[in-house]
């Protein structure tokens, strides 16, 4: 029956026949037995107990959250500062090298397409598989505990995302309007300025300051490997238990991160 | 039509072959003098547009000769290409301007060719190229759009940057695929009228693929039909009739077709 | 009429040519220099105050290639438990959290957007949202560790909860946008407002809904390997300890893992999501 060999792609309101409906029917049974395993799972490395315990764990922990230690906002302002700089340093660096990347890797402007192209796609999934943290981490035992170690961290997580995101919108651009510069006897680095700048100019703009928006709130939590920031004071509150500390902490970082995404809300509609 | 003079271009046995295996052009041979503005005819897919993309090599020829001036441009080197294109204004159906430059930017892009790549980065254009270019932006009737963006105009202005554009190349030969085919019956004439005009101003010879029969007649000195990748009718408009009508498009009752295309001109006149 | 006449008579080409720059991005000359200047201070400022210990990083360049080597070759076999437990956890909770944050999700979206919901509980699911994406997943897992122990339930806890935020908000935009011709048709049968939603407003939304949760079964793989950096369980438990114990060969292997995994996860979830639209 041709109807039934449609069955997963028939948008499920629609009256299907018994045998479809068997089907689905399975297909949840099977995705529902699947999530309850993996559940049993996890459940049997869980010490309940202290998950009973968990509401009343919770009202403690608040209760010993507030208030929020408003003097030590003193100490965070450098950190913030610092949260701040490997957020946008970091950026910059992987538009540095992210930009031509994507060039390298779209089909369209790619030099080679069976040497190049493959080499800086395998770099760009190396770099975006990775998270910040885990490339933080290893920073971290090279250079050091410290900003320059988060810096570079958060470059090498947004190399990838940069380049991917930026080859797949260079090969989406009109490509009459590349071959209207070509007709004209423009250079091939003339056709990449005038024809295909241009076109990737609004999206270069939209990735970029959406992987900003991104790293600020990666940038908070590099610390707690010692890459630097205002995780670092995280990290040294919690193990102290100072919760007060802690509280002013996620204040600053909300108010961080208000205010970032009104800012990149503002560039993203300036520029398109 | 002065068919004994020495042709600006001579096509001899063109041969396209499309990887895919399709056959669009067989053994296209074709003169054009200098000065003349003809008009290529024939149903979608006989060749039209991949005829005047042979010449200026935008779809690389499978055999056969294209002569521009006396330089064979079938044999050329990228570089020699780029300079011979320069000789060669292009005019897109869709225009084909780059939406996100000026219109000033999109007219000075016509001299890509003859501008190195630091100075065209930076826009520093020749000021007699400037001059050439609101000169021609004013006989269009567009010197005050100069910095408007490209996709703030409508579609005939832009078919009049598009023509400025080419003719800021200083060709000897206007390549013009399907100018009016985005474009309503009005606005359609005017720009078949300006590219005549500017055509007969500058001496420039033009092949103008088009659809609409009646303005080939109207604005074109010599009509060359296509059918499925071969000349199948070359003549003077007042030659065109039913039976050559059929022989490029096939059977089709032209009787009232024609009738059509006289009374279209007759208003044409009294309009003008 | 005819457009070549259109040009002004006494139009002077040579000074409209001197007068001609080109037109820069920003108009104001005054904001033009205020951002460049601005932007210039900044990046100088942010670079000079990066405090970087040069002997320190120095020192471990030096050591950097024999770091590095450590990684050659990848073991998986030694401490094969490990990473094996370490595995199952971070998949089990990539399951779990998805299933649970999507199903979560659908309600606080419906609940968030402005033309379904009344106002205040669409200020209480954008409040949830908000707070949720605020936060890194991190930070948000630390906060459940403390409330129930370590142990891969605090990172299902976490992924679930950002499940929810992304996908409610991405799906609450998709909702607001719904053609409003359609909801209303439905509406005008007399539909009540479960069958309303179910016949207007979710075969609409639904392709978005399923392409949304492919992604994000995609981003909760990734987010379950460094949840075992604060003790939320999963592959960075493994990972972490493995670094701690200076153990690069296994660190390798996890990683190697991770990044197979994460490539199997994308062109899955890229391929429903081409399947889908």
């Amino acid at each position: 029956m041709p109807i039934l060999e449609r069955a997963g792609g028939t948008p499920e309101w629609k009256r299907r026949t018994t045998a479809q409906d068997l089907m689905v029917w399975t297909g949840w049974l099977a995705g529902v037995a699947l999530a309850v395993a993996c559940f049993q799972f996890i459940s049997d490395r869980t010490i309940w107990a202290f998950v009973w315990d968990a509401p009343q764990q919770g009202a403690d922990l608040v209760s010993r959250m507030f208030p929020p230690r408003w003097s030590y906002a003193d100490q965070l302002w450098k950190p913030l500062w610092d949260t701040i700089n490997i957020a946008t340093l970091g950026t910059l660096i992987a538009i540095l090298f992210g930009v031509p990347l994507a060039f390298l890797a779209a089909h369209n402007t790619t030099p080679s397409v069976l040497f190049v192209r493959p080499v800086v796609l395998f770099i760009i999934v190396a770099s975006r598989s990775i998270n910040a943290l885990i490339w933080a981490l290893i920073l971290v035992i090279i250079l050091g505990p410290g900003v320059l170690a988060g810096i570079l961290a958060i470059a090498l997580r947004s190399i990838g995302f940069i380049a991917k995101l930026l080859y797949e919108a260079i090969e989406e651009i009109d490509p009459s309007q590349v071959e209207a510069l070509r007709a004209s006897g423009a250079s091939n680095p003339q056709v990449l300025a005038w024809g295909m700048v241009p076109q990737v100019m609004p999206a270069f703009a939209g990735i970029s300051v959406f992987r900003w928006d991104i790293n600020i709130r990666e940038a908070t939590v590099l610390g707690l490997v010692g890459a630097g920031g205002i995780g670092m004071q995280l990290e040294a509150s919690i193990n102290t238990l100072a919760w007060p500390q802690v509280t002013m902490i996620f204040i600053l970082i909300l108010g961080m991160v208000a205010v970032s995404e009104w800012l990149s809300a503002r560039v993203r509609h300036a520029i398109i | 039509m002065p068919e004994n003079a020495t042709p600006l271009l001579d096509i001899a046995g063109l041969t396209k072959r499309y990887p895919t295996g399709d056959l669009a052009l067989t053994d296209v041979s074709l003169r054009v003098p200098p000065g003349q503005v003809m008009a290529l005819i024939g149903p979608s897919g006989a060749g039209k547009s991949t005829l005047i993309r042979c010449v200026n090599r935008l779809v690389e020829p499978s055999s056969g000769t294209v002569v521009l001036a006396g330089e064979a441009l079938t044999t050329l080197s990228r570089g020699a290409l780029r300079r011979a294109r320069r000789r060669m204004g292009m005019i897109f159906q869709e225009y084909a301007l780059v939406e996100r430059l000026t219109v000033m930017e999109n007219v000075l892009s016509g001299r890509l060719g003859y501008t190195g790549f630091w100075a065209s980065w930076f826009r520093r254009f020749p000021r007699r190229d400037v001059e050439e270019a609101f000169r021609l932006l004013d006989r269009v009737g567009l010197a005050h759009m100069a910095d408007k963006r490209a996709d703030a105009l409508s579609g005939g202005q832009r078919q009049r940057v598009g023509i400025v554009r080419a003719l800021m190349q200083d060709p000897a030969l206007l390549l013009v695929d399907e100018p009016t085919a985005s474009l309503d019956p009005k606005t359609s004439r005017q720009i078949m009228r300006l590219i005549v005009e500017l055509c007969e101003e500058r001496g420039l010879a033009a092949i103008i693929n088009i659809h609409d029969v009646a303005l080939a007649q109207e604005f074109a000195r010599r009509i060359v039909g296509l059918r499925a990748g071969r000349i199948v009718f070359d003549g003077g408009p007042d030659t065109l009739d039913a039976a050559a009508l059929t022989s490029i498009y096939g059977e089709e009752d032209w009787s009232r077709t024609i009738r059509r295309l006289e009374t279209e001109e007759n208003v044409a006149e009294t309009v003008a | 009429m005819s457009a070549t006449n259109a040009g002004t008579a006494g139009f002077d080409a040579a000074a409209a040519a001197r007068a001609w720059r080109p037109p820069p991005l920003i108009e104001s000359p005054l904001l033009r220099y205020a951002v460049y200047l601005g932007a210039l201070l900044y990046v100088v400022l942010g670079v000079v105050t990066v405090e970087v210990n040069w002997t320190r990083a120095a020192e471990g360049m030096g050591r950097a290639a024999g770091f590095l080597s450590g990684f050659f070759p990848p073991d998986f076999v030694s401490k094969g438990d490990d990473i094996f437990e370490g595995l199952m956890e971070s998949l089990t909770m990539t399951v779990v959290s998805t299933a649970l944050g999507i199903a979560l999700s659908i309600p606080v979206a419906l609940g968030a957007s402005r033309n379904l919901a009344p106002l205040p509980i669409y200020l209480f699911c954008r409040a949830i949202i908000a707070v949720s994406r605020t936060f890194q997943e991190i930070i948000i897992a630390i906060v459940f560790v403390a409330m129930v122990g370590f142990g891969p339930l605090a990172g299902m806890l976490t992924l679930t909860f950002a499940t929810v935020g992304f996908m409610a908000k991405l799906l609450a935009e998709d909702i607001e946008d719904i053609e409003a011709a359609q909801a209303e048709a439905v509406r005008a049968t007399g539909a009540g407002w479960f069958s309303w939603i179910a016949w207007s407003v979710l075969p609409q939304v639904k392709p978005r809904l399923i392409g949304l949760s492919a992604y994000r079964l995609d981003i909760n793989f990734r987010e379950s390997a460094v949840l075992g950096l604060v003790g939320a369980g999963g592959i960075g438990d493994t990972l972490n300890t493995a670094f701690d114990r200076y153990e690069f060969d296994t660190a390798a292997a996890v990683l190697l893992i991770i990044i197979a995994i994460v490539l199997v996860c994308e062109y899955t979830s890229g391929w429903i999501r081409r399947k889908v639209q």
